[in-house]
Order: structure tokens, then sequence, then C-alpha cells
């Protein structure tokens, strides 16, 4: 929150591991030193680190034990966006082949690590809770998809509440992958800028206690109004030129909160800072909105948390919409004029009721949020 | 919990099973099982240069979508779709990593956009047309109750006629080690929220620590046991049947899907 209110980046030079490559990534500070609990060491990997550092945030831990006691471990579920989980062991596992028979580690658990259900699984044990779990993987899309996922099993009376989220964690597979693209920039990424030129990478563990809603609610309290979700039908890496899928998902979120265009206060774009992404993006926003709604990414403070980013951007959409402030972009110095938005480079100190938050992935897989106060 | 659809369309593709038809003359016991390694038949769908770029996961996964909504008779670019996975392309995943233990981590672009969990979704997508809504889930051995779960939600909740793809493929070395799934295996349900001339069955689902069903077959016994899509054989198997009943479904730890059919007429 001090840092979203100070404007503060925390973007630097890549550093990681044994990675030296000319970009930018946003680092969590000591995850690797964070501790799990004892039954579930099997888990230990930079990705469950980062999930556990998250759980440890904020009261999350005692609102999940309340809701447990409210509703029954069965009635509880989990759904979390990952879009590499814990990939980084098999990577570094790989490097330790038997040389004699080319055989892996002993030590190496390909379940409880890489696989991207591991980060759910964890959260599900670590809660010691019995309702229904998944990772929605659906690359940059994946944890505002794991909303609209709970959000169905609510609705279905499948369970009362749960918790919702994104954890993707650095790795080389996602660094050399996007450097492999050309897709990466080698300063902190600058979304819609004139002169953009790529994405900077970034690692999160964001959740939220998704509940059905109460009879009676503060008047701060966050609703999840809307959700819409589309395809591209386009490319597996490339974004539609005009953005007809990211157009799709804004008005299906739309309709489903019964809203209007107009009823939109912000606008969280995914706004990763490639060309092409923030063009067809801006297109699309234009098709349903009017011109003069405030919008901004948050990946110049945060880079593209990949899997994370929905959640991430969603909770952030949450502090600004509770504390009454529309996050501005970091990092931007001259918005590209051709893109016809407003997009703001500062904060905005605006009490604003409903806001959307876009999140779109390889595979063109699209997913918007539109969230608002009860109040 | 409000968990009930109607079953318009099947689509199988496993060792020694190469359709649906092929399928439930061996549940029926009309035909021998024999173990064959899975075909993947080319994504005839999917434009040429695309076509070139796609792995197993997505022949495997594309095959079986087309036979579901051929045989449910429905256009697929209309149809919403979940998808389920236990891992995704073991693959491409092992070349990566292969690729990243050398000194010089040469990446290819095409294997890593790949390498996303919702490639197949993705292909989909491109070949039919679909701009609908596409979920993508893992749930490591639970992932096809956890498909069918959101598939059903998804039926009753949006009342739309959904499309679930249940599948994954063998791991190499030395990933198998780790991962010791044998070959290709898939399951794709048509599931509408109303009866059509087409219905067989409609599925009502509910939780249970009832244990899970097996199948009678050795054969497919062994591969129910191996390959997480494959878990769901014994709905397979009530399908075929037609006459009613429930079957239990492997899900998370104890708790168990129970699915309690009902045949149309």
């Amino acid at each position: 929150m001090a840092s979203l209110a100070a404007l503060h980046s925390g973007l630097e030079l890549c550093e990681f591991e044994t990675v030296r490559l000319p970009t930018y990534v946003g680092e969590v500070e000591a995850v690797e030193e964070v501790r799990l609990p004892r039954a579930l060491h099997a888990f230990a990997c930079r990705n469950n680190r980062l999930a556990e550092l998250g759980l440890q945030q904020d009261g999350f831990e005692a609102a999940v034990r309340a809701a447990v006691g409210r509703f029954g471990p069965r009635r509880v579920g989990v759904f979390l966006g990952t879009s590499t989980a814990g990939i980084l062991e098999t990577e570094l596992a790989y490097r330790r082949r038997d040389p004699a028979d080319g055989s892996l580690p002993d030590e190496f658990d390909y379940g409880a690590t890489h696989n991207s259900f591991s980060v759910a699984d964890y959260v599900r044990r670590r809660f010691d809770l019995d309702g229904p779990a998944a990772a929605v993987s659906c690359a940059c899309a994946s944890s505002a998809k794991a909303f609209a996922s709970a959000r169905r099993m609510i609705a279905a009376d499948v369970i009362d509440a749960a918790v919702v989220g994104g954890v993707d964690s650095l790795c080389l597979t996602t660094l050399y992958g996007f450097h492999s693209l050309q897709l990466t920039s080698s300063q902190p990424c600058r979304p819609f800028d004139v002169a953009r030129d790529g994405i900077s990478i970034g690692e999160a563990a964001a959740f939220a206690l998704l509940e059905r809603t109460p009879a009676s609610l503060d008047a701060d309290a966050v609703l999840l109004l809307g959700v819409g979700e589309s395809s591209d039908a386009h490319h597996i890496s490339a974004p539609h030129p005009e953005g007809l899928g990211a157009r799709r998902a804004m008005e299906e979120a739309l309709a489903s909160a019964r809203l209007s265009a107009e009823d939109i206060d912000y606008i969280n774009l995914h706004g990763t800072a490639t060309p092409s992404n923030d063009r067809s993006e801006s297109l699309a926003v234009r098709a349903v909105f009017a011109a003069n709604t405030p919008c901004s990414s948050t990946k110049g403070a945060t880079g593209h948390t990949l899997g994370a980013a929905g959640a991430l951007e969603a909770v952030i959409c949450a502090l600004g919409l509770q504390a009454g402030f529309l996050p501005g972009g970091v990092n931007t110095t001259e918005v590209d004029p051709g893109l016809g938005m407003n997009y703001l480079r500062r904060n905005l100190h605006y009490s604003a009721r409903r806001v959307l938050s876009n999140s779109f992935g390889f595979g063109g897989t699209n997913c918007s949020l539109i969230l608002g106060l009860a109040g | 919990m409000k968990l009930s659809a109607y079953v318009e369309g099947v689509g199988v593709l496993g060792p020694g099973l190469g359709d649906w038809r092929a399928a439930e003359a061996v549940l029926s016991g009309r035909a021998p099982y024999v173990h064959a390694p899975t075909v993947l038949p080319m994504p005839e769908l999917l434009p040429a240069a695309e076509r070139r770029r796609t792995g197993r996961v997505v022949k495997l996964a594309l095959a079986v979508a087309a036979e579901a909504a051929q045989r449910a008779g429905l256009d697929p670019a209309r149809l919403p779709s979940v998808f389920a996975s236990s891992g995704g392309d073991g693959q491409n995943c092992h070349e990566i990593c292969q690729t990243l233990a050398t000194v010089g981590r040469e990446m290819s672009p095409t294997r890593f956009a790949n390498s996303v969990h919702n490639a197949a979704a993705g292909y989909w997508s491109i070949a039919t047309g679909a701009m609908t809504a596409a979920n993508v889930l893992c749930a490591f051995d639970a992932s096809f109750a956890a498909g069918l779960l959101e598939a059903v939600a998804q039926v009753a909740v949006e009342g739309a006629t959904t499309l679930l793809v249940a599948y994954d493929t063998e791991y190499p070395a030395p990933l198998h080690a780790k991962r010791a799934i044998p070959d290709a295996f898939a399951i794709a349900l048509v599931l509408a929220p109303e009866q059509s001339a087409v219905s067989t069955a409609s599925i009502r689902l509910s939780f249970t620590n009832l244990p899970a069903h097996a199948c009678d077959e050795a054969g497919l016994e062994a591969l129910r046991g191996s390959i997480p899509a494959a878990r769901g054989l014994p709905l397979l198997h009530a399908l075929n049947a037609r006459d009613g009943g429930y079957c239990v479904l492997e899900y998370l730890g104890d708790t168990r899907l129970r699915v309690d059919l009902t045949p149309c007429a």
C-alpha cells in the first residue's frame, strides 16, 4: 500500500539465480528464507515459499481460519492461478542429473513442487480444507480466471467460500522464454509509453477470501460484481490485432455485473508494455469505454507477475477502492498519443465505486473482473 | 449442490481405444480389450502452419474434443470449454529443462509458447474459431474429477452447453521416473443444461467417502491406475451401461466424486 502511494517500482536489473539477461525483474526479497510447516516439507520450493509468505500477510491466515469456523472445511474451496508453479525445481534438478544414467536426483519431488496443482494442494493442506480445489493455469489470465471458477462454485452451492488468488515465481523458463520471443525490455517496463519495448517479469503471491454475499455488509466491503471470459481464436502467443477477444471479455464482464460502460470509474489494464499488447488492448478498451475513462497498468511497479497478475491487480484495485485512489502507472514518461487513452501517470484521489481489471494470456485467453464497493 | 447436466456427446482416445464406438464395444464386452499404443491423428482442423508446431498433447485433446462435439451434433465454435490435464506436455517440458541445463540456454520460442498449460485450449480455439470462455485446470491425479466438477458447475450456473476435455500424455525419461504416465489418454464430454434428442443420460454430482470404482477389465483398470485422465473410465462404463445407477470417481484424498446417472428415453 505504501509502495503504491509512493509510486514506487520494485523492478531491478536481473540478478536472479544464475540468470544474467539484460532485463529488469520484480524479485521478492528473502523468499528462500521462508519456512514451511514441518508436515508440509515435501512442498518446499520457491513458489510454495512465496505462497506461504503471502498467506502470512495482512491477517489473511486468521480470516481463512474464521471462514472455516463459520462454514466448515468441506464448504471452503481453493482456486489458485499459476503459470509455472515450481518448475524452477525441475530446472535445477536437470543440472544435477546422474552422469551415468541421466536420472534426476532422489530428493526431487515433481508432484509436490513442479506440478501446477502443488500450490493449491499446499494451501488446501495448510488450512486442513476439504472442499474442492484446483489450480487454474491459463498463462497470464490464470488468477483472474481463478475468481471465475470460485464464483461459479459458490453460485452452484458447492461451497460458501474459497481461498482464491495467484502465485507465480521467477524461473528460467519464463526469463529465457520471453527473452527468446524478444518480448523483454532492457529497461524497467513502460506500459502505454510511446517508447515501450517489452515486459519486465515479476513474481507475486496474491490472495483473497471470496465468500457468498451476506445479508449485511460493511460499506467498505469489496464485491466481485462481474466476470467476463473469452478466447481470441487467433494465435498462440500474439494478441488479436484488433483486440476482439479482449473486447468480448470486457463486454461479458459488464453484462454479468448488469452494468454499462459508464458505470466503470477506472480500468486496471493488462498493460504488459509490449508494443502489440498495449495497442490491441487500447483498441479493445476504446471499443467499449469512453476515451476519458481513467486507466493505468500497475506492471511498471510490480513487473508482469504472469499467472499471479490477475489476482495481484484485483488486490490493488480493492485497495484503491477502499482507500479512495486510482493507482498511477509507474515508469511511463510519455503516454503514446496514438493509443487515445486517459492514462494516469500519478495517483488520482478519487472515491471510485466500480473498477474493471483486465488479464490476457498466451493461447489467446482473456478475463475481465469488475470489483465494486458495497456501500 | 445444484450440479446436474445432460450428456450430449462423448469422445475417447487411448491405448487400444480408437474412439467412443470402439470403447463402447470393449466396455459392453462385445469386443476384447487389446492393448496397443495410442495412435494420435493429425489435427486437420488446424491451419498447416499451426499443425506443424503442435505436440502430442494438442493432437490428443483436439481429437477427443472434435469427436464429442461431432457426436453431439453441435458447432464447436459455440461451446465454452473446460480443459483439465494433470500436467500438460511432458515432452515439451523435458526439452525446455534440458536446454536450460546447457551452457548456452538457447530456448526455442515455439517450445516456450507451447509450454503454457492452456496450449491445447488455445489451439482448439484457433482450430474451431471458438471465442467462448475456455478454462484450464490442473489438479494432479484429481484432474478428471476437478474438470468434471468445473464443467457441470458451468452448465448449472451459466446455463450453457459446455465441452469438457480431460487429457494426459506420457512423460519421457528422466521425468518418467518421477511421473510415470505411460501413454496418451483423453476423454471429452459435451454437457448440456437441458435434455435434447441426442442426450444419453443425465448426471448428478455429489461428494462421497465411498471407495472409487474400479474397471472390471484388467487392461482398462491398468489405464485407470496409471493415467489421471483415465480415472474417468468408470463414468464411461456407467454411460455405456444405460441402466442408471452411479459411479464413484477418484478426487482429492478421501473425498471422491459420486456421479448418479439417469438414462434418457
